[in-house]
């Protein structure tokens, strides 16, 4: 996956490096300092956690380097000067919080919504019992085992 | 455990001496509690959609899409639930925030179909209030003390589904009746020192969410609970590592689950062992506590704001806006207005309105019904409060907790009640009749108090000669003790009353027989 350039206006406030991919050599930031790692490996630890948390499954080095692509992506925000500025939820923020009344007006389709599950008993659905947890990282097959 | 001594100091807290024999020097422990509370919203549909909010419905019967998590739904939030927690937060005396926002806390668990929560975890609704609670010293009602507790925050958020472990078949059943009904969490700051306190504190809160009618908060069908963080520490120093102990569902188990966690952290300690910041549930079976096995580890909760709604603004009487749909403002003052009397203010109207004690007000606030009762006796009845409150604390409770009875099953109303206790003040009968009355009233036979005395017989002797007859029979059959009496022993009149009260069956009135046998001995 290739870094997405952020364009001009970026550039002329920080003097970045023309290609992405060179790596950041942070110059010239004025009082700004960049927050997340820089260009660190995401470790062994914090992919076990992830893949924990998520339950998802890196699968692969390919994987792996996605991701650490996607969080290079992503740390460039860290070059744009936020001091002072509130953060933003959504460019929603200013609408109106709709209020509804106080009504039953939804319900009772017990049967339609039983439809989608592959088990149930006596009008209840069923599920394992309680959280499995994804095993250790140690008794478990996942790529990540071979990382160091 | 209990091998410790404990002593409750009414001013600065509990502090509770070393257990071991060899523990002479050894400083004292310091508990520390603090409490997060679940309040069910009282609504007619849950926080974010239209399906019904109601315990013991059939299985997953009030749920709408949304609830179930499906696809392409979104949260809608209801007005009246952002009332209640509005009322709740003023009624604390806290600040109300004008914008509070809404986020997301993920988890995966069987009964949060979404995969998260909606809650307030950035800003809440409400922030920095306080509750004033109240605790007998050393068990007996005649001494109170007030203690206070800061509030943190009050913040909305949905509640989870029910999970049933089947643990035969290994499997869990899920009903999501429950799932995304309103609830106001309050948080209680660590002011607390025992289980006591704490059960005093949540008994309160329950009182004034019923007053308000925000929740109905009734802990055995799952409207109140509450979990609580305990830690223990030596004095002096910083707070020690704390314990989450959740499962709680009674008050009695409140502060049966407290007390035991502070005895087992400092026994821990005392032991040369160390407290896991961990999660544990009471078993109330075994009366201890034990870590939850779902609970292993820590939490990462990955908060978000929640994108599908803005920030939740209020407004007040200054910032009302001009040309806005009534029912999209929540004025914060209007709602202000209109708070009820708060239970200790109700309190405070009793005692001075009828002289009674301040423990008594507490008494009958906390029997759901009683206040009311009480209120209508005395206004049916010429007997003053004071004395009638007696009648209604130890005679009228008594039966109805003996018989397991709410004030509103009692077989004895407030206008039956009052009838008698006006035979008793116009002197047609005695104390010891009327009791004998009430406990006939008691079989709710439907008689009324007269036609019970005119069946037994019991009314008092106005035949002032029979009485005085009576009363020298008495004296000529008992020369030894008149003798006692004349020679400087009063208290020997009492027997003599006493005789005279057997001899009319209860129906001599004790003061008037006093006063005529003491004539008599003095001639």
């Amino acid at each position: 996956m290739r870094a997405l350039l952020l364009g001009p206006w970026l550039r002329a406030a920080r003097g970045l490096p023309r290609a992405p991919g060179s790596g950041h050599r942070h110059r010239g930031h004025g009082g700004h300092r960049p927050q997340g790692p820089l260009r660190q490996k995401v470790s062994v630890e914090v992919l076990d956690h992830l893949e924990h948390l998520a339950l998802v499954d890196f699968r692969d080095a390919e994987g792996v380097e996605r991701l650490q692509k996607a969080i290079q992506f992503a740390d460039q925000l860290h070059e744009v000067n936020t001091n002072g500025v509130e953060p933003m939820d959504s460019v929603l923020e200013d609408r109106c919080l709709y209020l509804r009344e106080d009504d039953v007006t939804e319900g009772n389709c017990t049967k339609e919504l039983l439809e989608n599950a592959r088990e149930k008993v006596e009008e209840y659905f069923v599920a394992p019992p309680g959280n499995i947890p994804l095993p250790k990282l140690e008794e478990r097959e996942t790529f990540l085992q071979g990382s160091q | 455990a209990g091998r410790g001594r404990r002593r409750a100091s009414g001013l600065t807290g509990v502090v509770v001496r070393p257990h071991s024999s060899r523990s002479a020097h050894l400083a004292p422990w310091v508990p520390v509690v603090g409490l997060e509370i679940h309040a069910q919203i009282s609504s007619n549909s849950k926080l974010f959609s239209g399906s019904q909010v109601q315990f013991a419905a059939p299985p997953n019967s009030l749920v709408s899409f949304f609830d179930a998590s499906l696809p392409g739904t979104l949260p809608v939030l209801n007005r009246r639930c952002v009332e209640a927690a509005v009322m709740t937060g003023l009624a604390l005396n806290c600040s109300i925030n004008k914008k509070s926002l809404f986020d997301r806390k993920h988890y995966f668990y069987a009964d949060l179909p979404a995969g998260y929560q909606i809650t307030q975890q950035r800003v809440p609704i409400a922030v920095n209030g306080s509750l004033s609670y109240s605790l007998c010293i050393d068990n007996k009602m005649s001494q109170m003390v007030t203690k206070t507790v800061r509030i943190k925050q009050i913040q909305l958020e949905q509640d989870s589904g029910k999970s049933l472990h089947d643990d035969t078949r290994s499997q869990t059943l899920v009903d999501l009746n429950r799932a995304g009904v309103g609830l106001m969490e309050v948080v209680m700051e660590p002011d607390m020192c025992c289980g006591e306190e704490a059960a005093a504190a949540v008994r309160e809160l329950q009182l004034i969410l019923q007053t308000l009618g925000s929740s109905q908060a009734v802990m055995a069908e799952g409207q109140l609970r509450v979990d609580a963080n305990v830690s223990v520490h030596h004095p002096g120093e910083p707070y020690g590592v704390r314990t989450e102990v959740k499962n709680i569902n009674s008050m009695r188990f409140l502060a049966k689950a407290i007390d035991y966690e502070i005895q087992r952290q400092i026994e821990e300690l005392e032991n040369g062992g160390t407290i896991l910041n961990e999660t544990r549930a009471f078993d109330s079976k075994l009366g201890c506590t034990v870590p939850m096995r779902d609970k292993e580890g820590q939490q990462d909760y990955r908060f978000m704001p929640e994108p599908n709604l803005p920030p939740l603004i209020l407004y007040d009487a200054k910032s009302l806006p001009a040309n806005m749909n009534h029912q999209q403002v929540i004025n914060i003052d209007w709602i202000h207005e209109r708070l009820p009397d708060l239970p200790s203010v109700k309190r405070k109207k009793l005692v001075e309105q009828y002289g009674i004690l301040p423990e008594h007000s507490f008494t009958l606030l906390n029997e759901d019904g009683l206040a009311e009762f009480f209120e209508s006796v005395v206004k049916q009845t010429q007997m003053k409060p004071k004395k009638v409150i007696g009648w209604i604390l130890k005679d009228l409770l008594s039966y109805l907790k003996q018989h397991s009875l709410t004030v509103k099953e009692s077989p004895v109303s407030s206008f039956l009640l009052a009838d008698l206790l006006n035979l008793l003040e116009k002197k047609e009968i005695s104390s010891t009749a009327a009791k004998q009355v009430l406990a006939e009233l008691w079989k709710g036979e439907g008689k009324t108090p007269l036609e019970i005395v005119k069946e037994q017989k019991l009314e008092l002797l106005q035949d002032q000669k029979e009485l005085e007859q009576i009363c020298q029979a008495v004296i000529d059959g008992h020369e030894n003790e008149v003798m006692a009496i004349k020679a400087g022993n009063p208290k020997v009149l009492n027997k003599l009353i006493g005789l005279v009260q057997k001899k009319t069956q209860g129906r001599s009135n004790p003061v008037l027989v006093k006063q005529l046998l003491e004539k008599k001995l003095s001639g």
